[in-house]
């Protein structure tokens, strides 16, 4: 890719010098935070930075790998859930404004149904407040999208603690599985074909889902074949009762977590629901695993590191995070723009300037290592333009020459 | 360094023993190959040397095998992960991780080896295997040779004293084996470690061997010994050996060296009776072609598989692709049959666009069996199965049972697509086709899995065919098969035609295609056992 040539001059490499991978969690913790951003506002103009900022991050950072290729049908979901939204708030949603673009026939409903509307007056400032809230989710999963495509998920999961290892490769596998699936489910169809049988429509997915199932269990048993014969599940198992002591911690953390990353993505909760129960989750869990990851035996090859560049990438995702939190505390209008009566919104200086910090990281990060950037199927330079080819399985030649042939 | 006692293996709801008493002892640093034909036990016996059989597969097992001194039935297979290292047939389906660095060190991970140790040995095993500059590369887009060196590196990087592969080259080209088999003979040589496997494709391993384990199958005794003995009388035999049983060689030569060294009296006698292999003619001028591909050209994404290909094929030719895996030969078949639509270029099945047929206008013309049989197959039962090809074909019912008895006798018809062996698998994917009687038949990978007998029953079977007018056309890496069957070869390289001729004059100069015989009986142009024994009787 083009793009880290332009985002390292040279002279001012400090922090970015040397190529590595980065950290996968900060590049999710500088994702989420944007998201958490993303979630205080409906301001179409904040929320299309956020996802400009995020495609430029994308654009230069992203290594050359199938999975690497999901921002833009993560881009897609989202203009579908606008979408989807915007027909929802037609149909269902509650009237609002005095703009009536269109009277749908509406079904009288019952007393029982109060409040919940059917067809009617559509106006546009219901549309527009629809639209807003639709392009919040399909900001948010941008930012998802692009912590998926900087870094895949698997690498998080394999910078887990030692005790959670084990269900981090489960996870994995699953992960890996789906494609499969995917690639399957194509390989049956195209088979179907060949039978001279419909290979679209219901009546196709139906008949294909039964060997596909057959597949994936049968290849769900020669990995775990595999994997037990590669020592997967090793442990010492003198140290029992701590484990479970452990895992006893652990749980409690992960509720703790789960509620406290509600509190804080759902602006209508409570304040003390976020933060500090989320800090809590996270020292339970922390002792938990520490003591249940005292009896694996497993070790870990070439752990990611976290340095400098870690806590920038991640600060500057959060800086938007707080700015728009701290916003949205303070009651600032312009995050969440009038519908009625219908105004053009504005640009609020200071969460503009948090977003915009969270650019950074496409020149503070760490270049990827060459070989994860150059193609493996050609050696030219890919455009700095987000590219949506699917992940091409054709596996290039060995290099074995054709001697000899006439 | 493996000993079995009087191991039986019988899985539930089998009525014969997979194993049954065998005996055998496998000394350190040996190279031990697992000959017999399909069913025999084969990776039931390597699957037993790691402790999956019987802790995974379940079923009953009596006797014991102990692996330098552990014994399997106390051990499961990951207490024995430092000690086995075992690549299963098909290597994609056991990677765990997702690149190839992570893959290598996966193994070493589970088993606890400080950090140090893994980067060093990630290091030695990448140049062991020379696949240092994949390093990085995600799994997903390796080639077939790529993969299963990976997999081998992958358990080799817990130094086991043990390696067992079950068919690692059957799925490569000849040039992709090479390397695999180099890298398997440089740990025997180098590193003394002992390497068990079994292969269908004898004449690419077999002269590597230094024991081999023969069982017969059908109940009779496992026998083990000297390879150029056991060669003499085993079930299943390379080329070579075949050549060499005819002209009575002793001792059985088996590398196509051996061979020629003791072949000069054989190649005198036939140039002197000079009856070489009278070629077919491979085109049958005056017919209609039935596939005709003008200048076609098919992409994935930036990458072109098949560029500007011409190729027509006439009613009574056999015609074999061949080609390094991702050569293009998968993606032709798929053009023919309509389903990758060319970027440029014209494809005509007679006189319609594949793409535009579906349905039975599709199947009566041109029918393709896939790499893995499996995949054309959505019921339950054999006889299920048939059925619904009839109902497909529009045919009366009991016409492809009735095909599939005569390709491969009576087949017990309540019986699972998946539990069939590999052979039976295509006879039944073959007879679906059939069903339909569509002039056009394509195969790919055909042989992938076959034993010799197997093989030999589709080459009859194929011939047959194209003797009542079909044409066959078929990829395949299988350069035994391609000298048997083949009237017409067809080169691809980088999605281009680089050869098209008939086979001898393709085959006979190449190193990477020639048959053994032809190596053999070089500047002859013989190519296979049969064509040797007409010339001189």
């Amino acid at each position: 890719m083009s793009g880290q040539r332009i985002a390292v001059p040279v002279g001012r490499r400090r922090v970015s010098a040397q190529p590595r991978w980065l950290h996968p969690g900060s590049w999710w913790l500088w994702a989420l935070g944007l998201a958490t951003a993303a979630s205080r506002t409906t301001n179409p103009l904040l929320l299309a930075l956020i996802i400009a900022v995020a495609g430029v991050v994308v654009a230069a950072r992203r290594p050359n790998a199938p999975w690497a290729r999901s921002y833009s049908s993560f881009l897609r979901l989202g203009l579908f859930i606008i979408a989807f939204r915007v027909l929802f708030g037609a149909l269902f949603g509650a009237s609002m404004g005095s703009t009536v673009l269109i009277t749908l026939p509406s079904a009288a409903l019952p007393a029982w149904a109060e409040g919940v509307r059917l067809g009617g007056d559509v106006t546009l400032e219901t549309l527009v407040l629809a639209a807003y809230e639709g392009l919040r989710l399909a900001t948010m999963l941008a930012c998802l999208g692009a912590a998926n495509s900087l870094a895949s998920p698997s690498r998080l999961l394999k910078s887990l603690p030692g005790a959670l290892y084990e269900a981090g490769i489960a996870v994995v596998v699953t992960l890996t599985f789906a494609p499969q699936v995917v690639a399957d489910v194509s390989r049956v169809q195209t088979a179907r074909r060949l039978r001279g049988r419909p290979d679209r429509g219901v009546r196709a997915i139906a008949g294909a889902a039964m060997p596909v199932f057959e597949g994936g269990l049968e290849r769900a048993i020669t990995l775990a074949a595999a994997m037990d014969s590669r020592g997967y599940g090793r442990r010492d198992s003198s140290l029992t009762r701590t484990r479970h002591l452990g895992s006893a911690f652990v749980l409690s953390g992960l509720v703790g977590i789960c509620i406290g990353i509600y509190g804080l993505l759902d602006a209508d909760t409570p304040a003390w629901l976020g933060l500090p129960i989320a800090a809590l989750g996270v020292a339970l869990g922390g002792v938990g695993l520490h003591l249940a990851g005292r009896h694996v035996t497993r070790t870990r090859y070439r752990p990611d590191v976290w340095a400098l560049p870690e806590w920038l990438v991640a600060i500057s995702g959060l800086v938007p995070a707080a700015a728009l939190i701290y916003a949205s505390a303070q009651g600032l209008i312009s995050l969440d723009p009038s519908v009625v009566p219908l105004v053009w919104p504005a640009l609020p200086v200071v969460p503009t300037l948090a977003i915009l910090v969270a650019l950074a990281p496409a020149i503070i990060a760490p270049p990827l290592p060459r070989s994860a950037t150059i193609d493996v199927r050609t050696t030219v330079d890919v455009p700095t333009t987000i590219d949506d080819s699917p992940p091409v399985l054709v596996a290039p030649d060995d290099a074995i020459p054709l001697a000899g042939v006439r | 360094m493996i000993r079995f006692d009087e191991v039986s293996v019988t899985y539930t709801d089998a009525t014969t023993p997979a194993l049954s008493g065998l005996n055998l002892r496998i000394a350190e640093g040996e190279l031990c190959l697992i000959v017999g034909p399909t069913g025999s036990g084969k990776t039931t016996l390597l699957r037993a040397i790691n402790g999956l059989v019987p802790h995974f597969s379940g079923g009953t097992m009596h006797g014991r095998v102990t692996v330098a001194g552990r014994d399997t039935a106390t051990h499961p297979p990951r207490e024995l992960a430092d000690l086995v290292g075992f690549v299963a047939q098909d290597p994609m389906s056991g990677f765990v991780t997702d690149t190839v660095e992570d893959e290598l060190a996966y193994g070493m991970e589970c088993l606890g080896l400080p950090q140090a140790t893994m980067r060093r040995r990630v290091e030695e095993t990448l140049d062991l295997l020379g696949i240092a500059e994949l390093r990085d590369r995600p799994l997903l887009t390796l080639s077939g040779g790529q993969r299963q060196r990976v997999a081998i590196g992958s358990v080799l990087t817990t130094h086991p004293a043990i390696l067992v592969l079950d068919e690692p080259t059957s799925a490569l080209d000849p040039g992709s084996a090479e390397e695999v088999l180099a890298a398997i003979q440089r740990l025997v040589h180098d590193l003394g470690v002992t390497v068990v496997l079994a292969e269908h494709r004898l004449e690419r391993v077999i002269q590597y061997a230094d024991s081999v384990v023969v069982l017969p199958g059908a109940g009779q005794p496992a026998r083990i010994g000297n390879p150029s003995e056991m060669m003499i009388d085993a079930p299943v035999a390379p080329p070579v050996v075949q050549l060499g049983r005819m002209a009575h060689w002793a001792p059985l030569p088996l590398s196509v060296r051996d061979a020629r060294r003791a072949a000069t009296p054989l190649r005198e006698r036939l140039t002197k009776t000079s009856n070489a292999r009278t070629l077919v003619p491979a085109r049958i001028s005056g017919m209609n072609p039935l596939l005709d591909l003008n200048s076609a050209t098919a992409a994935y994404g930036d990458v072109v598989a098949l560029n500007a290909v011409n190729l027509t094929v006439c009613p009574g030719e056999i015609v074999a692709l061949m080609g390094r895996n991702g050569a293009g030969k998968s993606t032709l078949l798929s053009t023919a049959v309509g389903l990758k639509p060319t970027a440029a270029g014209e494809v005509r099945l007679g006189d319609r666009d594949p793409t535009e047929l579906r349905g039975r206008a599709l199947i009566s013309r041109v029918g393709l069996v896939p790499q893995d049989p499996v995949d054309l197959m959505c019921a339950d039962s054999v006889q299920e199965e048939c059925r619904s090809a009839d109902r497909d074909a529009g045919v009366t019912t009991g016409t492809t049972q009735g095909i599939l008895t005569r390709l491969i006798g009576p087949l017990d018809s309540s019986m699972h697509p998946r539990d069939l062996s590999e052979g039976q698998r295509l006879s039944l994917a073959l007879a679906i086709i059939l069903a339909a009687s569509p002039p056009l038949i394509l195969l790919d990978e055909p042989t992938r899995g076959l034993d010799y007998s197997a093989k030999s029953r589709l080459v009859e079977t194929l011939q047959d065919l194209a003797g009542r007018g079909h044409a066959v056309v078929l990829a395949t890496h299988d350069v035994e098969l391609v000298a048997e069957l083949a009237t017409r070869v067809v080169v691809l390289a980088g999605g281009e035609v680089v050869a098209d001729g008939p086979t001898a004059d393709v085959v006979v100069t190449s190193p990477m295609f020639a048959p053994q015989v032809a190596k053999i009986l070089a500047p002859l142009p013989f190519l296979t056992v049969a064509d040797v024994a007409r010339a001189i009787a």
